[in-house]
């Protein structure tokens, strides 16, 4: 079975927000950056599993510039066999699936995680599904291959459902799916010599893209209530925030 | 004309979908044009769409479409969109529309923006929209370029607005090819509270409970106000309570008119999926607990005795 995990790069979750160029662009001076917690914890994890269950091979990809290099090595210490990287600088969800659909033929699963951290957007699995006309199913929390059948359970609005599908198709990993695996010293030492092919990029245009950016205006001052006097917050709750 | 996907549960519409609605009657005004709600398999009285501000309800039922498939579903939408020449097509930001909005962007060479949380502003030929990104801690504009625009809509980003008229409906056959996935079980959870999602009322607590078995307070406190249980990542990892609780930049992200949190010291992944709360209130026994930052109302004292009597005091109130 050939498994393609889709891997992103975003700002580590204490990182400080900031913009440059007149609030135009993400100031990225000083900034950690990690794998995607979904792509990493989840989806990665569990094609790892599979593949070391099932045989056959884990390829991540990354669409994004020559510094995502060391993301991507971190892929290949938790075990994925290879890597594709396509050098561009992504600047919207469209361009990124079309990127990915294009080096996606020949797998029998392709991984994404459930959302960037980052822009939030929750799309490019989707997209990719799409373009590839594969079926989609998305935030999946355990994933279970049989033959050439994939049994998911996926989180819906106040449950979850259990759905069946012939490979291939495409999958979003959500928290449940597997458990997060630090890579090992022999994981990290082999990673060093396994392959990381950097590709160009095909011609895609940007449909939408995020052209300023702002920072929340900060809350007033916490208001601090007496224990003794839960009247007064039930008070406060109903007649000055107007929420009970 | 601006197009609307809109779902039913047991018959009855969703809220998400009326929000929907009400924002895509809006941006509709805003363009000069009118607004058109897709309903696909059954509702109870579709027509009931345009007191929300719906002018055209366009219903299908096809064999195809009987459970939610990302791929038939969008099949069907964009052959709607394409033979009413929608230039907008709105759909609430939940699993399903999530899943249809990056497929239709496909579809429909569309630019998307998820999570969008205010009315877009049209001006000329520009298309603007805004959005939460890094977990709540900026806002970012997004401008869409192409001729037909994708949105989904956060929850609770606006409410639902009723004052229009009944709306016309018509029915409009598609043609779909069979599903590739076959649903075998849907387990929701049983009670009565929103699941926490689309939640307008949450408690949250976290390891400062010490354990499981003295959730009693909360779900008291919770029951009181018919609110939806929450918790930190600590706790459903350790098992305390189940996963889907789990809010923060790596759970669930929600913005609830109230969240209460209690014993959650509200570490910043924490705070990334909750700081979009109307009004959130902090009970914490340490006075330096960063979530009093955060906070609108704080209570420093032991959650223990706290809890239960904020419980009391909201029976007394309503009562
Ligand atoms: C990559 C990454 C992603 C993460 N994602 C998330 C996420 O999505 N969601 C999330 O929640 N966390 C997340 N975390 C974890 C986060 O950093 C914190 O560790 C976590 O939120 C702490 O949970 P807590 O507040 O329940 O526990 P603690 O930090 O242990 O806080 C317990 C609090 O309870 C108070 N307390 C104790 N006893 C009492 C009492 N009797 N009465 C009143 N107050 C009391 C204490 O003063 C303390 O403030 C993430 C971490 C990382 C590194
Ligand atoms: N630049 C990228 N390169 C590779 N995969 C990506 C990239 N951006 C997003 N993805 C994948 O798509 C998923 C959803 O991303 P998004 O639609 O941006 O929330 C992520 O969890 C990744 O698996």
């Amino acid at each position: 079975m050939k498994i393609l995990v889709c891997i992103s790069k975003t700002p580590e979750t204490t990182a400080k927000i900031a913009f440059k160029d007149g609030n135009t662009a993400y100031d990225e001076n000083g900034v950690q950056f990690i794998m995607n917690p979904y792509d990493e914890w989840y989806a990665l994890v569990r094609a790892v599993e599979l593949k070391e269950a099932n045989g056959g091979s884990v390829t991540a990809i990354n669409v994004g510039p020559a510094a995502n290099d060391v993301v991507i090595r971190k892929a290949l210490a938790i075990g994925a066999d290879d890597a594709i990287r396509v050098d561009a600088d992504p600047q919207s969800a469209m361009f990124v699936a079309k990127q990915i659909a294009a080096q996606a033929q020949g797998y029998d699963l392709i991984l994404t995680g459930k959302e960037t951290i980052d822009y939030n957007g929750s799309s490019v699995g989707a997209m990719v599904a799409e373009l590839l006309d594969l079926p989609y199913i998305s935030y999946g929390t355990n994933l279970v291959i049989a033959g050439t059948t994939a049994t998911i359970t996926r989180d819906i609005e106040g449950g979850e459902e259990i759905s069946e599908a012939g490979l291939p198709l495409v999958i979003s990993a959500a928290k449940g799916m597997a458990e997060q695996k630090i890579p090992n010293m022999r994981g990290i030492m082999m990673a060093k010599r396994k392959p990381l092919n950097v590709v160009p990029a095909v011609a895609a245009d940007d449909l939408a893209v995020a052209t300023s950016f702002s920072l929340p205006s900060g809350k007033s001052e916490v208001k601090m209530i007496d224990p003794d006097n839960m009247d007064e917050l039930v008070r406060l709750l109903q007649e000055e925030a107007k929420v009970l | 004309m601006v197009l609307i996907y809109t779902e039913a549960q047991n018959g009855q519409f969703k809220k998400a979908s009326l929000e929907a609605i009400t924002y895509g009657h809006k941006t509709a005004q805003a363009m000069g044009t009118q607004c058109a709600a897709v309903v696909i398999g059954n509702a109870d009285n579709p027509a009931s769409l345009g007191q929300y501000g719906a002018s055209e309800v366009i219903t299908i039922n096809n064999p195809n479409l009987g459970h939610f498939d990302s791929q038939t579903f969008a099949s069907a939408i964009a052959q709607v969109a394409q033979s009413k020449n929608a230039q907008v097509v709105i759909l609430p930001h939940n699993s399903s529309g999530k899943s249809l909005a990056g497929r239709l962007g496909i579809k429909l060479n569309a630019g998307v923006v998820s999570a969008a949380n205010t009315l877009p502003t049209v001006e000329g030929g520009s298309f603007k929209v805004k959005k939460n990104v890094f977990a709540g801690k900026a806002i970012a504009e997004y401008e869409i370029k192409s001729a037909v625009k994708i949105l989904t809509l956060s929850g609770n980003s606006v409410q639902p607005e009723t004052g229009g008229s009944e709306a016309t409906i018509s029915s409009m056959d598609v043609d779909v090819p069979a599903s590739k996935v076959t649903i075998k079980e849907t387990k929701l959870q049983q009670g009565d509270t929103a699941p926490l999602p689309e939640a307008e009322l949450v408690v949250s607590a976290g390891r400062g409970m010490k354990g499981p078995e003295n959730w009693g307070i909360i779900e008291d406190l919770a029951k009181a106000i018919g609110a939806t249980t929450a918790c930190s990542r600590p706790v459903s990892d350790i098992g305390w309570r189940p996963h889907h609780e789990h809010v923060g930049q790596t759970g669930v992200a929600i913005k609830p008119n109230l969240y209460i949190a209690a014993g959650i010291s509200g570490a910043i992944q924490h705070l990334a999926g909750v700081n979009s709360s109307k009004c959130i209130v902090v009970i914490n026994k340490d006075p330096e607990a960063p979530f009093f930052k955060a906070a609108d109302y704080g209570v420093c004292a032991d959650l223990f005795e706290v809890v239960p009597k904020l419980t009391e005091a909201i029976k007394k109130a309503k009562a």
